[in-house]
Protein backbone atom coordinates (compact mmCIF):
# COMPACT_ATOMS: atom_id res chain seq x y z
CA UNK A 1 0.00 0.00 0.00
CA UNK A 2 1.28 3.07 -1.49
CA UNK A 3 2.04 6.99 1.05
CA UNK A 4 -1.03 8.06 -1.46
CA UNK A 5 -3.56 5.61 -0.66
CA UNK A 6 -3.05 5.64 3.24
CA UNK A 7 -3.47 9.34 3.06
CA UNK A 8 -6.70 9.08 0.73
CA UNK A 9 -8.17 5.83 3.42
CA UNK A 10 -7.73 8.19 6.67
CA UNK A 11 -9.43 11.05 5.15
CA UNK A 12 -12.22 8.96 4.05
CA UNK A 13 -12.07 6.84 6.96
CA UNK A 14 -12.63 10.51 9.68
CA UNK A 15 -15.43 11.13 7.52
CA UNK A 16 -17.54 7.80 7.64
CA UNK A 17 -15.99 7.37 11.56
CA UNK A 18 -17.46 10.65 12.08
CA UNK A 19 -20.98 10.07 10.43
CA UNK A 20 -21.10 6.62 12.61
CA UNK A 21 -20.28 8.38 15.75
CA UNK A 22 -22.91 10.89 15.07
CA UNK A 23 -25.41 7.81 14.16
CA UNK A 24 -24.61 6.26 17.79
CA UNK A 25 -25.26 9.70 19.67
CA UNK A 26 -28.65 10.20 18.08
CA UNK A 27 -29.26 6.64 18.69
CA UNK A 28 -28.40 6.82 22.22
CA UNK A 29 -30.40 10.38 22.14
CA UNK A 30 -33.78 8.07 20.31
CA UNK A 31 -33.35 5.58 22.74
CA UNK A 32 -33.29 8.49 25.93
CA UNK A 33 -36.88 10.05 24.43
CA UNK A 34 -38.45 7.19 24.10
CA UNK A 35 -37.78 6.45 27.70
CA UNK A 36 -38.74 9.89 28.71
CA UNK A 37 -42.08 9.74 26.47
CA UNK A 38 -42.84 5.91 28.11
CA UNK A 39 -42.32 7.75 31.36
CA UNK A 40 -44.36 10.40 30.44
CA UNK A 41 -47.57 7.91 28.97
CA UNK A 42 -47.13 6.09 32.68
CA UNK A 43 -47.74 9.27 33.98
CA UNK A 44 -50.90 10.71 31.93
CA UNK A 45 -52.05 7.40 32.59
CA UNK A 46 -52.18 7.54 36.73
CA UNK A 47 -53.70 10.84 36.62
CA UNK A 48 -56.37 9.59 34.88
CA UNK A 49 -59.05 9.15 36.71
CA UNK A 50 -61.19 5.90 36.88
CA UNK A 51 -63.92 5.67 34.29
CA UNK B 1 -23.28 9.35 -1.54
CA UNK B 2 -22.65 5.67 -3.15
CA UNK B 3 -22.92 7.26 -6.27
CA UNK B 4 -20.32 10.20 -5.59
CA UNK B 5 -18.31 7.42 -4.34
CA UNK B 6 -18.26 5.43 -7.36
CA UNK B 7 -17.61 8.45 -9.51
CA UNK B 8 -14.71 9.83 -7.65
CA UNK B 9 -12.80 6.27 -7.21
CA UNK B 10 -13.95 4.87 -10.92
CA UNK B 11 -14.92 7.04 -12.83
CA UNK B 12 -12.97 10.39 -12.24
CA UNK B 13 -9.28 9.98 -13.81
CA UNK B 14 -6.25 10.50 -11.27
CA UNK B 15 -4.44 13.93 -11.07
CA UNK B 16 -1.53 14.25 -13.63
CA UNK B 17 0.26 16.53 -10.67
CA UNK B 18 -0.65 15.21 -7.66
CA UNK B 19 -1.60 11.38 -8.66
CA UNK B 20 -4.05 9.78 -6.35
CA UNK B 21 -4.02 12.02 -2.83
CA UNK B 22 -5.97 14.49 -5.25
CA UNK B 23 -8.93 12.30 -4.65
CA UNK B 24 -9.24 13.77 -1.25
CA UNK B 25 -10.42 17.16 -3.12
CA UNK B 26 -13.90 15.30 -3.34
CA UNK B 27 -14.70 15.45 -0.21
CA UNK B 28 -12.81 18.12 1.39
CA UNK B 29 -13.75 20.98 -0.64
CA UNK B 30 -17.53 19.69 -0.60
CA UNK B 31 -17.42 19.51 2.94
CA UNK B 32 -15.86 22.81 3.50
CA UNK B 33 -18.51 24.14 1.03
CA UNK B 34 -21.48 22.21 3.40
CA UNK B 35 -19.88 24.27 6.59
CA UNK B 36 -20.42 27.21 4.90
CA UNK B 37 -23.72 26.63 4.39
CA UNK B 38 -24.47 25.29 7.64
CA UNK B 39 -22.96 28.74 8.77
CA UNK B 40 -24.82 30.93 6.21
CA UNK B 41 -28.31 28.88 7.57
CA UNK B 42 -27.51 29.67 11.11
CA UNK B 43 -27.16 33.26 10.23
CA UNK B 44 -29.87 33.61 8.38
CA UNK B 45 -32.37 31.74 11.03
CA UNK B 46 -30.49 34.23 13.60
CA UNK B 47 -31.49 36.48 11.64
CA UNK B 48 -35.52 35.48 11.19
CA UNK B 49 -34.68 35.34 15.61
CA UNK B 50 -33.99 39.19 15.55
CA UNK B 51 -36.65 39.58 12.99
CA UNK B 52 -39.51 37.70 14.51
CA UNK B 53 -38.79 37.20 17.53
CA UNK B 54 -39.87 33.23 16.82
CA UNK B 55 -38.79 31.08 19.33
CA UNK B 56 -38.31 27.86 16.65
CA UNK B 57 -36.19 29.81 14.78
CA UNK B 58 -33.44 29.35 17.63
CA UNK B 59 -33.41 26.22 17.67
CA UNK B 60 -32.46 26.59 13.75
CA UNK B 61 -29.98 28.29 13.82
CA UNK B 62 -28.51 26.57 16.60
CA UNK B 63 -28.92 23.25 14.58
CA UNK B 64 -27.72 24.44 11.47
CA UNK B 65 -24.79 26.13 13.30
CA UNK B 66 -24.07 22.68 14.75
CA UNK B 67 -24.08 21.10 11.68
CA UNK B 68 -21.66 23.66 10.64
CA UNK B 69 -19.56 23.11 13.07
CA UNK B 70 -19.38 19.71 12.67
CA UNK B 71 -18.19 19.71 9.00
CA UNK B 72 -15.78 22.66 9.94
CA UNK B 73 -13.95 20.10 12.21
CA UNK B 74 -14.19 17.61 8.90
CA UNK B 75 -12.81 19.77 6.43
CA UNK B 76 -9.71 20.49 8.82
CA UNK B 77 -9.24 16.88 9.54
CA UNK B 78 -9.30 15.92 5.70
CA UNK B 79 -7.30 19.53 5.05
CA UNK B 80 -4.78 18.24 7.15
CA UNK B 81 -4.26 14.86 5.29
CA UNK B 82 -4.33 16.41 1.99
CA UNK B 83 -1.56 19.01 3.30
CA UNK B 84 0.48 16.11 4.52
CA UNK B 85 0.09 13.70 1.33
CA UNK B 86 0.83 17.06 -0.92
CA UNK B 87 2.68 19.18 0.88
CA UNK B 88 4.53 17.05 3.30
CA UNK B 89 2.84 19.33 6.35
CA UNK B 90 0.09 18.56 8.45
CA UNK B 91 -0.56 22.62 8.88
CA UNK B 92 1.10 25.58 7.46
CA UNK B 93 0.27 28.94 9.18
CA UNK B 94 1.59 30.80 5.46
CA UNK B 95 -1.71 29.87 4.34
CA UNK B 96 -3.85 32.28 4.63
CA UNK B 97 -6.95 30.12 3.73
CA UNK B 98 -6.22 27.96 6.35
CA UNK B 99 -5.30 30.30 9.31
CA UNK B 100 -9.21 31.91 7.98
CA UNK B 101 -11.02 28.89 8.03
CA UNK B 102 -9.62 27.57 11.78
CA UNK B 103 -10.85 31.25 12.59
CA UNK B 104 -14.11 30.75 11.56
CA UNK B 105 -14.13 26.90 13.07
CA UNK B 106 -13.16 28.95 16.46
CA UNK B 107 -15.39 31.78 16.53
CA UNK B 108 -17.99 29.44 15.69
CA UNK B 109 -16.67 26.91 18.56
CA UNK B 110 -17.30 29.80 21.08
CA UNK B 111 -20.73 30.46 19.85
CA UNK B 112 -21.61 27.36 21.59
CA UNK B 113 -19.84 28.24 24.56
CA UNK B 114 -21.78 31.81 24.80
CA UNK B 115 -24.94 29.61 24.54
CA UNK B 116 -24.61 27.60 27.49
CA UNK B 117 -23.21 30.24 29.40
CA UNK B 118 -26.18 32.10 28.99
CA UNK B 119 -29.84 30.95 30.63
CA UNK B 120 -32.15 29.75 28.62
CA UNK B 121 -35.13 32.48 27.04
CA UNK B 122 -35.57 35.68 24.52
CA UNK B 123 -32.19 36.76 25.90
CA UNK B 124 -30.07 33.90 25.11
CA UNK B 125 -32.09 33.82 21.76
CA UNK B 126 -30.73 36.84 21.39
CA UNK B 127 -27.29 37.16 21.94
CA UNK B 128 -26.86 33.98 19.96
CA UNK B 129 -28.25 35.39 17.39
CA UNK B 130 -26.62 38.57 16.99
CA UNK B 131 -23.11 36.24 17.77
CA UNK B 132 -24.29 33.86 14.77
CA UNK B 133 -24.84 37.02 12.26
CA UNK B 134 -20.86 38.50 13.57
CA UNK B 135 -19.77 34.68 12.39
CA UNK B 136 -21.30 35.18 9.13
CA UNK B 137 -19.10 38.10 7.68
CA UNK B 138 -16.10 36.07 8.04
CA UNK B 139 -17.64 33.68 5.42
CA UNK B 140 -16.84 35.45 2.30
CA UNK B 141 -13.30 36.66 4.07
CA UNK B 142 -12.86 33.29 4.69
CA UNK B 143 -13.46 32.45 1.05
CA UNK B 144 -11.99 34.93 -0.71
CA UNK B 145 -8.84 35.06 1.03
CA UNK B 146 -7.07 32.72 -1.45
CA UNK B 147 -7.64 34.99 -4.22
CA UNK B 148 -7.12 38.46 -2.14
CA UNK B 149 -3.86 37.45 -1.26
CA UNK B 150 -2.39 35.50 -3.65
CA UNK B 151 -1.67 32.61 -1.78
CA UNK B 152 0.17 30.23 -3.72
CA UNK B 153 0.19 27.41 -1.17
CA UNK B 154 -3.53 26.61 -1.20
CA UNK B 155 -4.77 25.58 -4.52
CA UNK B 156 -6.97 27.32 -6.51
CA UNK B 157 -9.25 25.42 -8.06
CA UNK B 158 -11.98 27.37 -9.34
CA UNK B 159 -10.99 30.77 -11.11
CA UNK B 160 -12.99 33.04 -13.03
CA UNK B 161 -12.27 31.30 -16.24
CA UNK B 162 -14.42 28.12 -14.37
CA UNK B 163 -13.52 25.14 -12.63
CA UNK B 164 -9.68 23.97 -13.51
CA UNK B 165 -10.06 20.51 -13.93
CA UNK B 166 -11.21 17.75 -16.51
CA UNK B 167 -15.43 17.29 -17.00
CA UNK B 168 -15.39 14.25 -15.76
CA UNK B 169 -13.76 15.25 -12.55
CA UNK B 170 -15.91 18.44 -11.99
CA UNK B 171 -18.99 16.00 -12.53
CA UNK B 172 -17.77 14.06 -9.65
CA UNK B 173 -16.92 17.23 -7.50
CA UNK B 174 -20.99 17.92 -8.44
CA UNK B 175 -21.93 14.70 -7.49
CA UNK B 176 -19.93 14.69 -4.49
CA UNK B 177 -20.90 17.68 -3.26
CA UNK B 178 -24.88 17.07 -3.77
CA UNK B 179 -24.15 13.68 -1.30
CA UNK B 180 -22.18 15.91 1.30
CA UNK B 181 -25.28 18.44 1.05
CA UNK B 182 -28.06 15.96 1.25
CA UNK B 183 -25.84 14.47 4.36
CA UNK B 184 -25.67 17.52 5.98
CA UNK B 185 -29.62 18.43 5.05
CA UNK B 186 -30.49 14.56 6.57
CA UNK B 187 -28.21 15.55 10.26
CA UNK B 188 -29.67 19.04 10.49
CA UNK B 189 -33.26 18.03 10.17
CA UNK B 190 -33.02 14.80 12.77
CA UNK B 191 -31.35 16.85 14.88
CA UNK B 192 -33.39 19.90 15.12
CA UNK B 193 -36.75 17.06 15.50
CA UNK B 194 -34.58 15.23 18.19
CA UNK B 195 -34.45 18.76 20.19
CA UNK B 196 -37.95 19.55 19.32
CA UNK B 197 -39.02 16.58 20.59
CA UNK B 198 -37.01 17.03 23.73
CA UNK B 199 -38.37 20.48 24.48
CA UNK B 200 -42.30 18.97 24.15
CA UNK B 201 -41.81 16.37 26.62
CA UNK B 202 -40.47 18.70 28.89
CA UNK B 203 -43.54 20.68 28.72
CA UNK B 204 -45.84 17.63 29.22
CA UNK B 205 -43.84 17.04 31.66
CA UNK B 206 -44.13 20.10 33.77
CA UNK B 207 -47.82 20.15 32.65
CA UNK B 208 -48.08 16.84 34.28
CA UNK B 209 -46.34 17.72 37.22
CA UNK B 210 -47.84 20.94 37.94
Amino acid sequence: VSAAEKYVAAAYGVVFVFVLVWVAIIAAKLARLEREAAELAELARARRPEA
Amino acid sequence: MAAAIVMIFLVAPEDADQGLSQKIFYFHVPIALTAYAGFGLGAWKALRVLWTRGERYDLESYSAIHQGTIFGALTLITGAIWAKASWGVWWTWSSNQLVLFLVLFLFYCAYFMLRFSLEPGPRRERISAVYALFGVALIPVSFFAIRLANDFIHPTVFTREGPQMTGTMFTAFCVAWAAILMLAYLMYRVELAGKRTDAYLRDLREALTA
